[in-house]
C-alpha cells in the first residue's frame, strides 16, 4: 500500500526467549480507524512502542509518511506527525490543564529555545491550545491544575494535546481505558469524527466502541496478526474466536 | 623495582577490599531499599571511633572490633528505624538532603565527643611486624591480615546472600520490592536488617583502615565518595559489581599513584612528573567511571531498564 | 502582577537584604556588612543552582565545581596580573587582569565550556548515576585543583587586592555589597524571566514527565543541557564575587561539602521558588553567625534543622510562609 500514511512490515521483536512481536505486518490508511485487538499478553503495547520509537525492532521495518523511520527516535518521530496517547494518561500534573496542550503547541511551532518572552502571554500558543480544549470539551478546566481533574478528564486532556500536534497520524493506546458508559460513548462519538483529520491506530479492549469505530480490524495473537480485515470479516473469523474465547472486552 | 611494585600490588588489593565493605552495604541499601545514603561514611567513622574508644580504653583491639561492628550495626538500625524508614518513598533529593543532615549531625557530633584530634589504634601485639615478600622487601603483617580478613568477609557474604534465608529474601526484595511484601515478609524488619548488616559492614573497614591511618571526623567522607565511584561503575545493586569495581578502584587508584609519576618521570623534569603524574593519578578513577559509564550505563552488572 | 502571599514575603526578603547592610553602615558595623554580601553571593550561587535543581528537577551534586571555577578564574588572573606575569606567551600574549568585568567574562565562558562537556556526559545518565556523576566530575576538579602546585594547591591562593570594577571603590565594603546585590538582581531577573519563557515550560515540562516530552516532540537531554550551562555559569559568577569577598580562593571551594551547602541554601529556602536561595542563603548565615557564635558545633543543630526541613516541611522557608502555588 504505498499509500499508507504507516506500514509496518516484518517488524519483530524478541525479549530473550519470548517473542512479543512475530514479524508482523500491518498499515494505516488515510481517512481511517484501524483497530488492533487481542487477548492480553498478545504484545499490544510492545508494538505501540516500537511504532512510536520507544524501543528499538529487532527486524522489519516501519514507514511513516512515505519514509524509513527505523533509525528516527521517538521525538524524531512524533515531529514528522505521529501523535501518541497513552494507556496510563502521561500528562504534567504540576502545569494547568492549558500550559499541558501549551507545551504541546510549542512544539509544533517549532519555536522551544526561547529565553525572553513569557509563554502564558503569548497568543500564538494560548489560543489554538484553548480551541482543542473546547474541541474536547475542557475549555473550563482550563486553569485547574492537571493533577485535580477528574480521571476522564485527564483522559480528555491526553487527546487534546494529541490533537495540538496536528499529527498526520494518531496512535492511541487504550482510550477509554477507565472511562464509564457515558464517556465512551462521548469519546467513541468524538473519534468517528476524527478519522477525517487523521487516520487513527487504535488500540482497544472495548468491543462496543471497536465494532462501531473500525474501518478495519488487525487481531494480534502472541505477537502474531493472525487476522486483518472489516468489522464483518472479522467477527466471521474462526480463529480470531478461538483466540477471544471468554474474552470479555 | 619488583618488590615496590608488589607492596603497591598488595596495597591497592587491601584498598580494594576495603574499599568492597563499603559499597558492598551501599549497593545493598540502594538494591533492596532504593535509598542513596550519604552517611555510610559516618557508619565508617563511628566503626573506627568505637574501636578506637574501646582499644585505649580496655587495652584490647579485638574487643574494640567487636565494639566497632556492635555500635556502627546499632547506629544504623537505630538511624533507619528512626528517620532512613521515612525517606523510602521519597525522591532522590530528599534522600540526599536528608543523609546529607545525617553527615552534619554525627560528623559534629563526634567532633564534640571526642574533639579534633585523631585518635590512634594501635595494631594488636601478635600482628605487629613484617613479612618478607618474593623480593625482599618488608610487609606489614598487619596488612596482610586486613587483606585476609576482608576476602573472608566478602566470602561470607556471598554466601550470605546465595545461600541463606535471609539472603533470598534481599534477593527478592531487590526484583520485586512490592511482591515480597505482599508475600508477607516483614519489610521493615528486613530493612532494618539490611541497613544494620550494610553498616556493620562499613563500620569494620572503619576499624580495619582506622589501624593503619588514623581515627578522625571526616575520615569515611573520601571512602565514601569511592564507594559510589565503585558501585556505580559495578552497577548498582549488584554484590558481584561491588566486588569488581572495588577491585578496579582499588588497583586504578593505589597503582595510578605509584605509576603515573614514575611514568611521566621518563620524559619530564622530576618536579613536574611529580606534579602532572600525582594530578592525574587523583583524577584517574573519574575518568574510568566516566568510561564506564558511556560505555555501559547501567554499570558493568547494573540491571540494563 | 497579583499581591499574594509569595509576592510580599519576596518583598520582605528583598527589602531586609537592602535594609540590613545600611542599618550597619549607620551602625558602623562593617562586618554585618560583609555578612550580608556572603548572603547575596550564596544566594546567587543558589539561583544558578536552583534552574537545574528546583525547576529543572535535576539534583546535581557538583555544582561546587562551577562555583570554584569562578573563584579560580578571579584568582589565578589577578596573581597573574599583581605578579606582572603573563598567563601565556605563545601563541598568543595573555596577561592577567584584575579588572572584574574581564573576570566575569573568562567565568561565564570556563564554566559554559566545562559545563557543556560535563552536561553531555552526564545528561545521558538519570536518577541516582546522574548524582553520581556529577559528584564525581566535581571531585575529578577538586582533586586537580588540588595536586595543581602553581595555583597554591590544597592551601589556596591569596587575592591581595580586590579586584577592580569601574566607578567603584570595591574595597569599601557597603559598595561591595551594593554591586553583589545588583548581580543577584541581574540573576534573579534573568532566572524568573527564563522560567516564564517558553524554555522554562519546556525546562518545567521535563522535569514533571520526560516521556510526555517526548512524546510531543522536544527532547529532554537538549532543554537540560541547556539549563544545566545556564545555571553553571551563574554560579561561577557567584564564586568569582565570592574568590573576591574573601581576597581568597582554595580547593574548599570546589568541595563536594560546597556541592551540599549550595544544596543546602535552596532546599532551607524552597526549591523552585524564585526567592528560595535568598531565604536560604539568609537563613544558613544567620545561623552560622548567631548559632556559631554560641556553639561551636553549630553544623550540629544545622543538620537537624536540614532533616526537619527534608521531612517535614518541603517547600523550604518560602513554602512555609507562602503556601502551596496554585500552578506552575
Amino acid at each position: 500500500m504505498s499509500d499508507a500514511i504507516l506500514s509496518l512490515s516484518d517488524v519483530t521483536k524478541q525479549f530473550g526467549s519470548l517473542l512479543a512481536s512475530d514479524s508482523v505486518t500491518l498499515d494505516l490508511r488515510p481517512g481511517e480507524i484501524h483497530a488492533l485487538i487481542g487477548p492480553n499478553g498478545a504484545g499490544k503495547s510492545t508494538l505501540i512502542k516500537q511504532i512510536a520509537g520507544e524501543i528499538k525492532s529487532d527486524r522489519g521495518d516501519i514507514h511513516f509518511n512515505g519514509q524509513n523511520i527505523n533509525a528516527l527516535d521517538a521525538v524524531a518521530r512524533s515531529r514528522m506527525g505521529l501523535a501518541r496517547t497513552f494507556q496510563v494518561s502521561s500528562l504534567m500534573p504540576e502545569f494547568s490543564v492549558l500550559q499541558n496542550v501549551m507545551l504541546a503547541r510549542q512544539s509544533v511551532s517549532g519555536k522551544v529555545f526561547r529565553f525572553f518572552k513569557p509563554v502564558l502571554g503569548d497568543k500564538s500558543l494560548v489560543e489554538p491550545a484553548m480551541a482543542q480544549l473546547e474541541r474536547v470539551g475542557l475549555a473550563d478546566r482550563a486553569q485547574m491544575r492537571a493533577a485535580d481533574i477528574s480521571h476522564g478528564e485527564r483522559r480528555q486532556l491526553e487527546m487534546a494535546v494529541a490533537l495540538a500536534l496536528e499529527p498526520k497520524a494518531f496512535l492511541l493506546d487504550e482510550p477509554m481505558a477507565g472511562m464509564g458508559p457515558e464517556g465512551s460513548k462521548r469519546l467513541t462519538g468524538f473519534l468517528d469524527g476524527l478519522r477525517g483529520q487523521a487516520p487513527i491506530l487504535l488500540v482497544e479492549h472495548d468491543m462496543d466502541a471497536v465494532f462501531a469505530l473500525a474501518d478495519r480490524i488487525s487481531v494480534l495473537v502472541y505477537g502474531r496478526i493472525i487476522a486483518t480485515g472489516t468489522v464483518d470479516e472479522i467477527r466471521g473469523n474462526d480463529d480470531v474466536k478461538r483466540a477471544y474465547l471468554g474474552e470479555e472486552a | 623495582m619488583f618488590s615496590l611494585f608488589l607492596e603497591q600490588l598488595l596495597n591497592g588489593l587491601q584498598s580494594g577490599v576495603m574499599l568492597f565493605l563499603m559499597a558492598s552495604g551501599l549497593t545493598l541499601v540502594f538494591g533492596v531499599m532504593g535509598l542513596i545514603n550519604l552517611a555510610h561514611g559516618s557508619l565508617y567513622m563511628i566503626g573506627a571511633f568505637a574501636c578506637a574508644a574501646v582499644a585505649a580504653w580496655t587495652g584490647s583491639f579485638w574487643l574494640g572490633l567487636v565494639t566497632s561492628l556492635m555500635a556502627a550495626a546499632i547506629a544504623g538500625a537505630l538511624v533507619e528505624m528512626l528517620i532512613i524508614r521515612r525517606l523510602y518513598n521519597r525522591d532522590h533529593l530528599d534522600q540526599v538532603l536528608a543523609t546529607f543532615a545525617l553527615i552534619l549531625i554525627f560528623s559534629e557530633g563526634t567532633r564534640w565527643i571526642f574533639g579534633s584530634f585523631p585518635l590512634f589504634l594501635s595494631v594488636p601485639d601478635f600482628l605487629t611486624g613484617t613479612v618478607i615478600l618474593p623480593g625482599g622487601s618488608q610487609y606489614p603483617l598487619f596488612r596482610l591480615a586486613i587483606i585476609v580478613a576482608g576476602l573472608a568477609v566478602a566470602v561470607g557474604l556471598f554466601l550470605l546472600i546465595g545461600k541463606t534465608r535471609l539472603g533470598i529474601r534481599i534477593r527478592a526484595g531487590e526484583a520485586d520490592r512490592g511482591m515480597i511484601a505482599a508475600l508477607g515478609v516483614d519489610i521493615d524488619r528486613l530493612y532494618t536488617i539490611v541497613f544494620a548488616l550494610g553498616a556493620a559492614l562499613a563500620g569494620l573497614a572503619g576499624a580495619f583502615v582506622g589501624t593503619t591511618q588514623s581515627v578522625q571526623v571526616g575520615m569515611g567522607e573520601p571512602v565514601l565518595i569511592l564507594a559510589f565511584v565503585v558501585i556505580v561503575i559495578g552497577g548498582i545493586g549488584s554484590i558481584k559489581g561491588a566486588l569488581v569495581g572495588s577491585l578496579l578502584v582499588g588497583f586504578t587508584d593505589t597503582m595510578g599513584r605509584f605509576l603515573l609519576p614514575h611514568a611521566f618521570a621518563t620524559f619530564l623534569d622530576p618536579s613536574s612528573a611529580t606534579a602532572i603524574g600525582s594530578a592525574l593519578a587523583s583524577m584517574l578513577i573519574y575518568i574510568v567511571m566516566a568510561l564506564v559509564l558511556f560505555l555501559r550505563p547501567s554499570g558493568l552488572f547494573g540491571a540494563t531498564s | 502582577m497579583t499581591m499574594n502571599r509569595e509576592f510580599l514575603i519576596n518583598s520582605i526578603l528583598a527589602i531586609a537584604l537592602i535594609a540590613v547592610p545600611l542599618i550597619a553602615l549607620g551602625m558602623d558595623e562593617p562586618f554585618i556588612i560583609t555578612l550580608a554580601t556572603k548572603v547575596a553571593i550564596f544566594a546567587m550561587a543558589g539561583v544558578g543552582l536552583n534552574l537545574v535543581l528546583g525547576y529543572g528537577g535535576l539534583v546535581s551534586f557538583g555544582h561546587a565545581a562551577f562555583f570554584g571555577i569562578g573563584g579560580y578564574a578571579a584568582g589565578i588572573l589577578a596573581s597573574h596580573a599583581l605578579n606582572y606575569e603573563p598567563i601565556m606567551e605563545s601563541p598568543f600574549l595573555i596577561e592577567g587582569t584584575t579588572q572584574m568585568i574581564v573576570i566575569w567574562i573568562v567565568a561565564l565562558i570556563v564554566s559554559a565550556l566545562v559545563a557543556l562537556v560535563i552536561g553531555a556526559i552526564t545528561l545521558r545518565t538519570s536518577g541516582v548515576y546522574f548524582i553520581m556523576i556529577t559528584l564525581a566530575f566535581a571531585q575529578m576538579i577538586y582533586y586537580f585543583a588540588i595536586s595543581w602546585p602553581a595555583y597554591g594547591g590544597e592551601d589556596g591562593l591569596s587575592i591581595y587586592v580586590r579586584n577592580g570594577f569601574p566607578g567603584i571603590n570595591t574595597l569599601d565594603p557597603i559598595s561591595f555589597f551594593a554591586l553583589c546585590a545588583v548581580m543577584l538582581a541581574i540573576a534573579m531577573v534573568f532566572s524568573a524571566v527564563l522560567i516564564r519563557s517558553r524554555f522554562g515550560l519546556a525546562l518545567q515540562g521535563a522535569r514533571q514527565n520526560p516521556q510526555r516530552m517526548t512524546a510531543v516532540g522536544i527532547a529532554p537531554f537538549r532543554i537540560r543541557l541547556v539549563a544545566f550551562v545556564i545555571s553553571a555559569m551563574i554560579t561561577a559568577l557567584a564564586g568569582a564575587l565570592y574568590a573576591d569577598l574573601n581576597r581568597f580562593v582554595s580547593p574548599t571551594m570546589l568541595s563536594w561539602h560546597m556541592s551540599g551547602e549550595i544544596m543546602v541554601f535552596v532546599i532551607l529556602g524552597g526549591v523552585g521558588r524564585l526567592f528560595g536561595p535568598l531565604a536560604g542563603a539568609a537563613l544558613y548565615i544567620i545561623l552560622e553567625h548567631l548559632l556559631g557564635g554560641v556553639w561551636e558545633f553549630w553544623q550540629l543543630p544545622l543538620g537537624v534543622l536540614l532533616l526537619l526541613v527534608v521531612l517535614f516541611a518541603r517547600g523550604g522557608l518560602v513554602g512555609v510562609l507562602a503556601g502551596e502555588r496554585k500552578h506552575v
